[in-house]
């Protein structure tokens, strides 16, 4: 719990900005400082850099989903699970970032779990749009947050405070992913009695800030969220939903999206619709597949994102 | 007295079967989604027209009422599935797609 806590001396006043680093298969570094991005040769190595604390994540499983580009869904989340496996070193957890399923049927949840059991790690779940088809998300409350039937809630881990936010559930027409009053009032309890150095995850299925408007990419009160996350020195915002990675900083928070585990989306208003990109060279679908490792580097204030391909 | 229940009995029947004739001969009418949008966001019917909404992406899509209390309710629409609504009120209906909401649609029944 105490791990790492009081290397933070840095006030509100003297934050470092959050470096986000993105490992891509080819071995760039992405750091991004500020909003500005820069780019620089890396060996492989650093994704095994040591450090106090990682954790995993996935995201996008959809099992169901058989169509073009990936007609065995469960067999590239098994691959993605391999990955973790491999990656894990001594990582604590791993989170799912929702659309575990395509329709909410209960032989798709099964198939996933059953799947993400093998990575002997504890996980933790928040809903996708597509999990909450049947039952209004019953079925998947159930077996994936159980104690949390409303999907949202908060733990502790190496001194992070992580929370898990259901943004997918009541839409309303016209409107974004959504949190709603109740669950904002919560939040706002949650970590009204933290210090500002207290580390802070939160994870949500739809992006918390808007990536695009047209496309529905966005929450509508992510903002009023963010808003009581603002006073912490480091706050990571990880999501799915759009299957590509993206990544903002502002500020104090740093909001990263992973790739799926089933198959890629297009870049906003690169296409007609954000529907799976069905054209793929072959041979080139497990390139924007994979996962994310998230991990604290000892001494800083930061934490490393790394996102690697399930090949490539 | 009998008899004044059996005219109002029949007259019931009569009126009863003029509605169903009067659907039966209404034109359905239908809606495709395709790339994430509702192909005629704006549709206009009579009153008793039976509208058809079919899902040709490969995502799932809803059609639902976009007001409480929602008079229409799909379930998830997976590829070539649909859903039909028979409109019988004249009036404007909002719909959405639930798990899509920046999808959107009206039926004006005339």
């Amino acid at each position: 719990m105490t791990q790492g806590q009081d290397h933070d001396t840095s006030g509100p006043n003297r934050r470092q900005l959050l470096e986000c680093m993105v490992w891509a298969g080819a071995g760039l570094l992405w750091t991004v400082s500020g909003g500005v991005p820069t780019s620089k040769l890396i060996g492989g190595a650093l994704a095994a850099e040591s450090s106090s604390f990682s954790f995993l994540q996935i995201s996008d499983s959809h099992i169901g989903f058989n169509k073009d580009p990936n007609t065995d869904t469960p067999g590239t989340l098994r691959e993605a699970i391999a990955l973790v496996d491999k990656q894990r070193g001594g990582a604590s957890l791993l989170i799912h970032t929702g659309d575990v399923s395509q329709l909410s049927k209960d032989a798709q949840f099964d198939t996933a779990d059953q799947i993400i059991r093998e990575a002997k790690l504890p996980t933790h779940y928040v809903p996708g749009e597509h999990d909450l088809l049947i039952d209004d998300g019953k079925g998947f409350f159930e077996r994936f947050t159980p104690g949390a039937p409303r999907g949202w809630y908060s733990f502790d881990d190496h001194g992070v405070h992580f929370i898990a936010l259901n943004n997918v559930q009541d839409l309303k027409a016209g409107g974004l992913g959504n949190l709603g009053p109740d669950q904002l009032e919560w939040l706002k309890r949650d970590v009204a009695g933290l210090a500002a150095s207290t580390p802070i995850v939160v994870f949500a299925h739809i992006p918390l800030w808007t990536v695009s408007q047209d496309w529905g990419w966005g929450t509508q009160d992510g903002e009023q969220a963010l808003s009581y996350l603002r006073r912490f020195g480091s706050v990571t915002v990880l999501n799915g939903h759009i299957h590509q990675i993206m990544q903002k900083v502002e500020g104090t928070l740093a909001f990263h999206t992973a790739r799926s585990t089933a198959f890629p989306q297009p870049a906003p208003g690169s296409a007609a619709s954000p529907g799976p990109i069905k054209d793929l060279a072959p041979g080139k679908l497990r390139t924007v597949l994979g996962v994310a490792k998230i991990s604290r580097v000892q001494n800083a204030t930061s934490l490393a994102i790394v996102d690697t391909p399930l090949v490539g | 007295m009998r008899d004044n229940a059996f005219i109002a009995l029949a007259s019931l029947c009569f009126v009863g079967g003029a509605a169903i004739a009067y659907a039966a001969e209404m034109e359905p009418a239908s809606v495709t989604i395709d790339n994430f949008s509702f192909n005629q966001a704006s549709l206009t019917v009579k009153a008793g027209t039976r509208v058809t909404w079919t899902n040709r992406d490969d995502i799932p899509h809803t059609v639902v009422d976009a007001d409480d209390p929602k008079a229409m309710k799909s379930p998830p629409l997976d590829t070539g599935e649909h859903f039909e609504h028979t409109f019988v009120k004249p009036g404007t209906f909002h719909y959405f797609c639930s798990l899509h909401p920046h999808m959107q649609g009206t039926v004006v029944v005339q």
